[in-house]
Formats: structure tokens, sequence, C-alpha cells
């Protein structure tokens, strides 16, 4: 899976990283992954006050812009239904670009490998990578290699380093987002991450379900078409999911973001499974969705675009910005209730009963 | 989805909370304990407290079994898994919870074999797998639970698994209950009853609760609507002034219960004498141990076990939130040394803890709505 907030420029409350040791938690996405890039990277790199950390930094050289990130890759099992760690590897660093309003160009990819893994498996995953890599419309401009020794790693991990062209017109920045500002949703949520979860085989249960991962660059270039500076904030809602990326949108613009519980889509398989393990499918992964805050006025015309570009049927308007409850999202329903949804502490444990 | 979307449509909500507030007494003040954690839970993932009138107020019960596991029994339990020829097995909300030197996953991190399973008998095959190794599963729950753990060490001695143990906490409702009642600071009108545990007990065991105590209770399911229903349901008898066992989640409670299911718990396992609950101290005849021809199957009996007992930080009032007595932000903790992320009690942590579900869904919002709602 990709990963969530990288090292960019902002973030204005300072967090300090406290704990002794490393836990699963600091890389999944949720808040120990921020605090760890907030509280012990970014001090290091930036100084004492970043701006704010988006999905890629960007670079001014020679007068020349351009868009960076990078993101490594340890999903198990390494092919699961509708996709492989291969095809993730090339669409998560082709996402992050995208969101951050680049138009994906190259990549350069680290390869980690096992000893003892077997060729064709690692033949399947370099296939992968170029044909996703070419459905993408990027290049692979080079990439590394290291073998570490059996049982020091797990099979292969993969690390995709993209470079972007900036889209003109786009600025991507949560500061710009204001009250009233409509908050889009490309499609349905929690497919990839439920799909991987079924797919370890540790819970006796089938679903009917396919990881989404894909780019997202066509749809998010049809946004930029129809709505260009009204686009003022994107984010891939990778782990986490698109709790914990809206979370830190509404601590970034330190605004709240009002969620409409019945316009979120979920398939049924998802939502099934989420309520059978006691999961929210909002702090599920997803590997071929993102989110965008558009200027109110052109809201309608971007999701028409969206729905009409190929694979964007299923977006939706799922909420807005408010001024309350600032630096939070809270999810109201039909019937009046609502909660607030934080974003998510830990890996998603299921419950027992 | 079927058997949800129906609970949860927002016209038939609507129409319940309205009938709600047509039998409320306007000059009474309600007080009604939902029991089971998963109500909990429940209560304020969808919301309902701002679809319910003020002078009902909903009191969260002792039914998170996570959450009324005390300290001890963790850190016994994580010594027997300190051998490394252990491996520890447990559901996922036990991982997070607290022992004095850490939580299961924290010993993970450290090197201990710690492993997440989905059912007891998940535990069996991680055994099957691990020959060499011993499985010892944490086994939790009310009734809810119990059967499944039952039934995997029927199994584990039909097809002679002998590197696979249970480290038994599980602990039955009804005590639990009557020690609420015993309690001098509690004043309740009516309870909404545990819908999971009830599938396999029933609605009798509940009856004294009407006829000794003279509170109504409702038997409930855990979708908004089972919830709202429920408390229409109390109202009517406190209307009328009566105290009745109702079923409200007739869809799966049988009233007589899950007899198979009782019978396999009372073939593996007894009643302790007593058993300590956090919060509500030791409590007589609450828990269940497992029975001497499974001796073999039992961690308690098998390993040698400290019997830690660890009293409580002395700040964190989980005791009174575990009865009612004070909500979750009235707690001197709440939100600041005791968060999700590093909880001092297990009420923080568990899904079905209130602290964790007001934390979660409520905390924030309190002050917010009427600004909400009036932007809305």
């Amino acid at each position: 899976m990709s990963s969530g907030a990288k090292l960019g420029h902002i973030v204005p409350p300072k967090i300090r990283f406290r704990e002794p040791q490393i836990e699963m938690a600091h890389g999944a996405g949720g808040k120990a992954s921020r605090r760890l890039v907030e509280g012990l990277f970014a001090p290091f790199f930036f100084g004492e006050f970043p701006g704010p950390l988006g999905d890629a930094a960007q670079l001014k050289i020679n007068g020349a812009r351009m868009a960076v990130t990078t993101d490594s890759f340890v999903v198990k099992p390494l092919v699961f239904p509708g996709g492989s760690i291969g095809e993730l590897a090339v669409n998560g660093t082709v996402n992050d670009l995208a969101v951050s309003g680049a138009k994906p160009e190259a990549l350069v990819i680290t390869l980690i490998l096992e000893a003892g893994l077997r060729t064709d498996v690692l033949q399947a995953e370099i296939q992968a990578i170029a044909d996703s890599a070419q459905r993408a419309g990027v290049r692979i401009a080079g990439g590394d290699t290291k073998v570490v020794e059996h049982g020091k790693a797990d099979s292969m991990y993969i690390t995709t380093t993209g470079l972007g062209a900036p889209i003109p017109g786009i600025e991507i920045d949560p500061r710009s987002v204001r009250p009233g500002d409509k908050v889009l949703l490309s499609g349905p949520i929690g497919d990839h991450g439920i799909t991987i979860l079924l797919a370890r085989g540790e819970l006796d249960m089938e679903g009917d379900l396919r990881s989404d991962t894909r780019s997202v660059f066509p749809l998010v270039g049809a946004l930029a078409q129809a709505a260009g500076p009204g686009v003022r904030w994107m984010r891939d809602p990778t782990r986490g999911g698109v709790a914990t990326s809206l979370n830190e949108l509404a601590r970034d613009c330190g605004l709240g973001v009002i969620l409409f519980e019945d316009s979120i889509p979920v398939h049924d398989a998802v939502r099934g499974a989420c309520e059978l393990l006691g999961l929210e499918p909002l702090h599920i992964a997803n590997e071929g969705q993102f989110l965008s805050v558009l200027a109110p006025e052109l809201a309608d015309a971007a999701l028409k675009a969206l729905q009409e570009a190929p694979g964007g049927d299923e977006a939706r308007i799922i909420g807005e910005m408010r001024e309350q409850p600032a630096g939070s999202v809270l999810v109201t329903t039909l019937y009046g209730g609502s909660r607030i949804v934080d974003m998510l502490v830990g890996d998603p444990l299921p419950r027992i009963c | 989805m079927k058997y949800v979307d129906e609970f949860r449509d927002p016209e038939l909500i609507t129409k319940a909370a309205e009938e709600i507030r047509r039998l409320a007494d306007p000059n009474r003040h309600y007080r009604l304990m939902e029991v089971c954690g998963g109500h909990t839970h429940a209560i304020y993932r969808f919301g309902l407290k701002d679809v319910l009138p003020p002078n009902i107020e909903l009191i969260h019960g002792p039914g998170c079994p996570v959450c009324v596991l005390p300290m001890g029994r963790i850190d016994d339990a994580l010594s027997v898994a300190a051998d490394p020829d252990v491996i520890f097995a447990a559901f996922g909300d036990m991982m997070r919870v607290p022992g004095t030197h850490g939580s299961p996953l924290e010993h993970k991190a450290r090197g201990m074999d710690v492993r997440i399973v989905y059912s007891p008998t998940d535990a069996i095959k991680l055994a099957k797998l691990n020959a060499q190794k011993h499985v010892m599963f944490f086994a939790i729950g009310f009734e809810t639970t119990a059967p499944s753990t039952a039934l995997t060490l029927q199994r584990a001695k039909a097809e002679g698994i002998h590197n696979f143990s249970v480290f038994c906490n599980h602990v039955t409702i009804i005590p639990a209950i009557r020690a609420i009642l015993d309690s001098p600071d509690m004043r309740l009108d009516g309870f909404i009853g545990p819908g999971h545990v009830s599938t396999v007990i029933g609605c009798r065991p509940y009856e004294w609760i009407a006829k000794n105590e003279r509170k109504p209770i409702v038997v409930c399911g855990f979708e908004p609507l089972d919830l709202l229903q429920s408390i229409v349901m109390l109202l009517a008898q406190l209307q009328k002034g009566e105290a009745k066992v109702e079923n409200q989640y007739k869809r799966v409670v049988p009233w007589e219960g899950n007899r198979a299911a009782l019978k396999a718990m009372a073939e593996i396992f007894q009643l302790r004498p007593y058993f300590e609950w956090r919060g509500l101290g030791f409590i007589s005849q609450s828990a269940l141990r497992i029975r001497e021809e499974y001796a073999e199957w039992d961690a308690e009996q098998r390993f040698h076990v400290p019997g830690i007992r660890v009293t409580d930080p002395k700040a964190a009032q989980c005791g009174e939130v575990l009865k009612g007595v004070l909500k979750p932000a009235q707690c001197k903790l709440f939100g600041r040394e005791c968060t999700p992320e590093n909880p001092v009690g297990a009420l923080m942590v568990s899904s079905e803890g209130s602290c964790a579900a007001y934390y979660n869904y409520e905390h924030r919002k309190a002050n917010l709505l009427t600004s909400i709602s009036a932007s809305a």
C-alpha cells in the first residue's frame, strides 16, 4: 500500500515524537504515522516550522517546476484480486503526483528482494510494473536492486520515486480551502483494503471484490479541465482511508469537514465485511480513488465532467467544508444523527462481538 | 444490504424518535442503562443521542468484556507467553489493551509471538501449523463467545491436540447486572438488554430484574431502529407503571436461548467461586473456569500463573465510568493522559468501551452541534 503524508512544506501545531520505539502503527498511515513524520523527520529536514505535508514535494530547479514523490510497497500477499504489488507500486506513486496537481512523467524503481524469491514471481511483477507504467503513460527512467538474506525481508519490497510536471492553472493548497467548498470523491471506497484483508486468507470470508488500483490521473485531468483553479485540494486516500485524509485536511486548513453518510459510495461487499468485522469503511485503504475540495460554483460542472470520464461514473459530492467543527470531520445521517470520525489509530483491528 | 438497511431507514428512525418524544413525560428524567458495549458503540456511531430528547439519559453499562478485565489477568497471560515456545493468540480488540508493561501488540513489537485470530478455531489451526510450539488462546467475552471457546476445547480433546490451551476469562452477564443494581449510587429506570448474549442465554434469566427489582428490560438489537424501538418499549412500560422482560430482537434471540450452546458451555465450564471485575471488584459466581476433565487444555492449570493483581492508576476512574456513575468525559484523565492511542484503561481501547466510543464519535462534537444545525 502507498503512504499517506509525505515530506513537502507547512504544518502549524508542533508535534513531538516521544515514543521509545517504532511500532507497526507508525507505518499504518494514521495518527502515529503523522506524528513520526511531523515530530521526528520534519524538524530535521525542514527546521522548526515546516509547511503543509502534501503528497508530493514541489521543486523549482533552474527555473523549471517539478513535483517529486516517493513511496514504498510492502503489501502481502504480492498478488491479490484486481492487482499485484508491481501494479500498486506504479499507480500509488502516479496517484501521489496526480493529486498534487502534476502530470506523472517518469518513475525510478528500487527493488529489495529476499534471497530465494522465485524468478517467475519476480518476472510477473516486473511485467506488471511495465504494463501499468505504459497504461499510466509514465516512463521507467531507472532503478536499483538489492538482495537481502532469506528471512530478512518478506519476498519483495518495491520503492518507486516519481517525477511530474505541474498541471498549469492548478494550485493544490489546503490553506486555500474556504467554508462552503464542496468535497468530491471519485468512486466507491474500501475495495482495496478489504480485498487485501480477505486475500490474506486469515478470515473465513469470501467476497466478490477487487482492488481498485488504477491511475487516477485521467480523472484528475478531467477535473482540472472542468474546474481549473476551482480545484483547491486533492488527496488519494490510501492507508488510513478517507477519514484520515480529510482529518489531515481539516487540521491543515483549520475548518471542519461535514460528510453526508448517505452520499458516500461503498460497495455492498465492503459494507458487509466492515459490518461483520466492526471496521469503519472511512478508515479502509483505497488505491484508485481521490478526494477533492472544489469551489462551490464549479462543483456541479466538475462532478459532471468526472462522471462522464471513463471510470468516474460513481463519483459523488460527499460533503462540504464548514467553519465548525474546526479541525474535525463530522459525519451526518439523513435522520439527524452525527458522529465525529477521527484519523485511524493504529492498524484497523477487527472486534469480537 | 438486507437486515441492515431496513433498520437504518431514515423515515422509520424519524418516526420512532417522534414516538419517543410522545411517550416521554417532559417533567421526568429517564435513566436507561444499555448493558452491552455493542449498544454503546452503536449509540455513538449512529449519533442517536442527537435524535433523543434531552430528558432521556443513556447510561453505559459493564457489558464490554475487554473493559471489565482487570489488568492482572493480561499480565498473567503475558507472563506465560514470555516463554519463546508459547504463541499468544487473541482477538483483535485485546491487542491494544494495556498490561503493566505494555499491550500484547507492544510485546509483539518486542519479539513476543503474538497472533490475532478471528475465532478460537483459528487458534487450533495455528496449533496444528506450529506443532513444535504451544498455542495459548486468550479467551474473553460474555456468554456470546463462551460457546465457541467450549466447542474449540471439545475439538482439541477429540482431535488430541496437545499443544493448545485456553487462558479463560469468560464472564457472565447476570451477576454484573446484579452488582450494578446493588450499587447504592445507581438509580436506573430500566435496561436496554444485551442482544448477542441473549442469543445464547435467552430472555428468561432477566425475569428477576422485572419481578424483584421492578425494572423493565427490553432485549435489543444493534441497529439504530432496534435501539429506538427498545426505548419506545421501555417508555411504554414505564408510562403504564409496568416492569416486564420484552424481546425486541426476536429476529435473532429465541426466548429460551440456544440450548446446544448452553449444553456445550455446561460441559466445558464451571462457575468460579468469585472473579475480579475492573471497577466492580470481586463478584461471586460471575465467571467461568475450565472443568477438571479439560485441565490439560487449561492454561491456568497447565502453566505457572503468577496471579498478579494490579490496582488501577489512582487518577483513572474506570470503575465509576463502568458502573455508569460517571460519564467518560467526567474522568480526570479523559482526552488528556488517556486517549485511544495511549490508553490508561481498557475502556479507551475497545471499540465497545464507552470512553473510546465517546472519544471517537462524540468528543469535540458536544459544543459544536448548535452552530452546525444553525448553519445547516
